[in-house]
């Protein structure tokens, strides 16, 4: 450990004959947004998956802030610290724009039933500052004056900081996101990208997973660059973009590293 | 709670509160309210578990059944207080429903469901068999009435009582909803997935709605064994567990209102249905299926939107 937030060490992942990753070692340093591209099939949700534990590895290990999370349920993980969005939005649906931050508040929360049937005193004050915590995020995304809206009205673009702004509400070391800027037009995507850089301003590292190139040129301070489920480059952006491995592997060029 | 609940619930308590003035001493009337009230405790709890946990129970009249074997044979065989009794019988639904849901609560499907009849079955074999203990197929008899210094509560008295605790159990209820647990709950409900990467433990949740559904079926059980002063098994069959199902379905189990009024249904109703003699189950399913049909949701849902709709038509 040289002061990574994130190792992932020889990694494998198979779905039946499907080797969906690939021996693959990943290092995330903190403080940093590290984007993690790659054609469509590389891997990069399956990886994402993987980190959140929605699925367990076939081989490999993960170590979060020294700690090995081999194991350990989706929530569990969370409550350690990392965080995520979706790439299709899974948002709460029939519940307000607010609630569905509030929902990152869960465990900072303690109220169990008892508490909650009667409503006792410490009840109502945590549920008062979760809500208090829940509006300085939507006002760190300017969501604020949609707080008492259904999440599903909102548009997509706004949609996706929602979603945002909910896994910050859990107050994570790690951020992970999934595809932010798919389906957005170029002004939202200027305002994910602005959103993005601020965030790492308040010291939350980032993964992120993404297609839109310029966004990942624009805002990434490391690039890794998987096809096939194995890590074929890695680097500073302006590095990747004149990486000729990674170059065939988008445009398919003969004798890529993709058999490799 | 909302101020619409709260309008609602005093409305119906003023209700509850004039109904012997209006029809004296009338024993049958007082009797009905009782096991509407008694119904009503138990669905809402059911309505919690479909409505917000998405779990079906085909098993809850055994835990009404604990609830009423507890008050019943502690206090007639053991000699207990029927507080202390009915509070034993609330520890042993709750800690029975934490065995039952705990393995089961963790599979995703129906398995709550099938696990859930499996228990309702063995817990009937079990009043029937267990002769020594539960009187056996011919029932328990001379439970002492509720009691309280030493006063027995009977009559008029434990009308008003079965009913606080129905408005105890609907408030409770309602604050859960509109707390963390329940917006946990309806996050899981809106999408598990990001629910659990949210850092809520769906399971975790699903087993506390779980068990609380056992403790007020309990409660209604202990409440009914000391109403009659008589249990046997039959009250507490299958048959009875879904009879239960029909009236959170009938009502709506997105809300809590509707499981009452589900309750106030499906208890009067066949009240009014004798007259048809054979014909009851008949009408029983004529009323399910058009429920079903034409408001799935529920039929104070379905009367909702039939109101929001003719009042979007008058504009």
């Amino acid at each position: 450990m040289n002061g990574e937030i994130l190792v992932v060490a020889g990694l494998e992942k198979s779905f039946g004959g499907l080797r969906a990753i690939a021996d693959l070692d990943l290092s995330v340093f903190p403080g940093r947004i590290q984007a993690v591209i790659g054609p469509n099939g590389a891997g990069k949700t399956t990886l994402f998956n993987l980190i959140a534990g929605v699925f367990p590895p076939t081989r490999g290990e993960f170590h979060f802030g020294g700690k090995k999370m081999n194991g350990l349920k989706p929530h569990e993980i969370a409550r350690m610290g990392i965080s995520r969005t979706f790439q299709n939005v899974e948002l709460f649906a029939h519940m307000s724009v607010l609630e569905n931050v509030m929902i990152g508040g869960h465990n900072r929360l303690r109220a169990g039933v008892f508490q909650a049937g009667f409503r006792l005193a410490g009840m109502r004050r945590e549920e008062r500052e979760c809500r208090e915590r829940a509006l300085d995020e939507l006002r760190f995304m300017g969501l604020e004056q949609k707080a008492p809206l259904d999440a599903l009205s909102l548009p997509l673009g706004e949609q996706k900081l929602l979603e945002i702004a909910r896994a910050l509400a859990t107050e994570p070391k790690l951020l992970l996101l999934d595809e932010p800027a798919a389906g957005l037009n170029p002004r939202d995507t200027g305002r994910l990208s602005e959103t993005v850089l601020r965030i790492r301003e308040r010291g939350i590292t980032i993964l992120l997973v993404e297609h839109d190139m310029n966004l990942v040129m624009e805002i990434s301070d490391v690039v890794s660059v998987l096809n096939y489920g194995r890590k074929i480059a890695e680097g500073k952006p302006r590095e990747i973009q004149r990486n000729p491995e990674v170059v065939a592997a988008y445009l398919g060029e003969e004798g890529n590293g993709a058999s490799s | 709670m909302t101020r619409k609940d709260l309008k609602a619930l005093l409305i119906i308590a003023a209700g509850i509160a004039v109904f012997p003035w209006v029809f004296g001493g009338n024993q049958y009337f007082v009797s009905l309210l009782v096991f509407l009230g008694l119904n009503a405790i138990t669905t809402m709890g059911l309505s919690l578990l479909m409505g917000y946990a998405g779990q079906i129970s085909l098993g809850h009249a055994a835990f009404l059944g604990i609830g009423a074997y507890a008050s019943g044979i502690l206090t007639t065989k053991y000699g207990l207080h029927p507080l202390a009794a009915f509070l034993a019988g609330v520890l042993l639904s709750a800690g029975v429903a934490v065995l039952v849901g705990k393995p089961t609560l963790r599979l995703k499907g129906h398995y709550m469901a099938v696990a859930t009849l499996g228990f309702g079955e063995i817990v009937f074999i079990a009043f029937n068999e267990l002769s020594s203990l539960t009187g056996g197929p011919s029932g328990l008899s001379n439970i002492p009435p509720l009691s309280c210094g030493g006063v027995a509560v009977e009559g008029t008295p434990f009308l008003y009582l079965v009913w606080v605790v129905v408005f105890a159990v609907l408030a409770f209820s309602l604050n859960v909803i509109n707390s963390r647990v329940g917006r946990a709950l309806r996050a899981v409900h809106g999408s598990e997935l990001a629910a659990n990467a949210m850092g809520v433990d769906a399971a975790r949740y699903k087993l506390k709605v779980f068990v609380l559904s056992a403790v007020y079926a309990s409660m209604a059980g202990s409440l009914y064994a000391h109403f009659l002063a008589f249990i046997s098994p039959n009250a507490f069959s299958l048959m009875f567990s879904i009879l239960l199902l029909m009236m959170v379905v009938i009502g709506g189990s997105q809300t809590i209102w509707g499981a009452v009024l589900g309750a106030a249904i499906l208890t009067l109703l066949p009240e009014y249905l004798r007259s048809l003699e054979d014909f009851e189950v008949l009408a029983y399913g004529a009323i399910l299926l058009a429920v079903l049909l034409f408001m799935p949701q529920g039929i104070l849902e379905g009367v909702r939107r039939l109101f929001a709709r003719r009042e979007g038509r008058g504009r």
